[in-house]
């Protein structure tokens, strides 16, 4: 019982941020500055995932350019931007990930 | 249907995740109920890792709630992002897609909707297909207990891969670019001093308004 209580807590938690914004924003007429604004979320919030994924995930939580995670994001980013194809990206990304993970480790 | 379709890469990382999410909570003695139950109730995966260990080694439900909400507070900027493309969406609809916001689910609709072709149902139907996955495969390590040995394949990159992809994407023009990159620089150096997730949300806040500075600009200059 005490944890259905503690999963309830962390569900609202989780879930009200998630619904607010779409209540209050998606049926108002918003100002032109913040609809400009709203353009440029996807391009900050993906960029702020990314980096700190590729060069962070090293055993050692240090910056590291020579990790597979940064190193496997080369072809993969050359590969997304060649071909804009979602589907050979994830696979070229995985496939150099591994082929890395496997010669440096 | 399409939205099943489109949600493939999502499914393949979350399949990954989950199941390495449900083998380490099996590990700190967590029940198979008990972590379908978290994640049908809370549904985001970094905070699940973190509550595993809290409330695996007795830390207070105040606390392990009080750090569910700051890893999960960046929702606030997406859903705000997404709400102008829910337009004709149905406002019973709204609790339910509201549910299935992820990173995941949010960079993929963001795409489609730009890409045009993309309506509401398609992206109602992602998220649940993608939280089907999430719920099924940490079930499923909790279950086993054990899984493919981590690594296989690669397919621990398949979701920074999907990101990398859609952040190309998302570079329209040099305003693009700039802001991503500014974004990423302070998620990364933030991240030192506070958490990860409330990193990415401190960054990406501040850097956003970068673009709309450089719209102004170019505004101004056609205004002459």
């Amino acid at each position: 019982m005490e944890y259905v209580l503690l999963l309830l807590g962390m569900g609202a938690v989780t879930y009200l941020p998630r619904l607010f914004p779409l209540v209050f924003l998606s049926r108002r007429e918003l100002p032109r500055w913040f609809r400009g604004w709203l353009e440029f979320i996807p391009a900050a919030v993906l960029g702020a995932l990314v980096l700190p994924q590729l060069l962070l995930s090293g055993p050692s939580g240090k910056v590291s350019f020579l990790c597979p995670h940064f190193l496997a994001a080369v072809p993969t980013f050359i590969f997304a931007w060649k071909t804009a194809s979602l589907a050979g990206t994830v696979i070229v990304g995985m496939g150099s990930f591994w082929l890395l993970n496997r010669l440096l480790g | 249907m399409r939205g099943v379709v489109a949600a493939w890469p999502i499914c393949l990382g979350y399949g990954a995740v989950g199941l390495a999410f449900g083998v380490l909570a099996a590990n700190s003695g967590f029940a198979v109920w008990q972590i379908g139950l978290m994640s049908l109730l809370v549904y985001a995966g970094s905070s699940q890792f973190v509550a595993v260990a809290m409330a695996g080694s007795g830390m207070p439900a105040p606390a392990v709630i009080l750090t569910t909400f700051t890893i999960n507070l960046r929702h606030l900027l997406m859903s705000s992002s997404l709400a102008p493309h829910l337009k004709e969406m149905d406002r019973k609809w709204q609790p339910l897609f509201a549910y299935g916001i992820t990173d995941e689910s949010f960079a993929v609709n963001m795409t489609r909707f730009a890409g045009g072709n993309w309506g509401w149902p398609e992206a109602l139907v992602l998220n649940h297909t993608a939280n089907f996955a999430w719920i099924l495969s940490t079930m499923a390590g909790g279950y086993t207990g054990q899984f493919v040995p981590p690594g296989a394949f690669g397919i621990d990159y398949a979701l920074t891969a999907m990101f990398i992809c859609l952040l190309i994407f998302q570079f329209k023009d040099y305003r693009f670019v700039l802001v991503a990159a500014l974004a990423g620089i302070l998620a990364l150096f933030l991240s030192f001093l506070i958490e990860r997730a409330l990193a990415i949300l401190i960054g990406s806040f501040l850097a956003s308004p970068l673009g709309l500075f450089f719209r102004w600009n170019s505004n101004l200059k056609e205004d002459r």
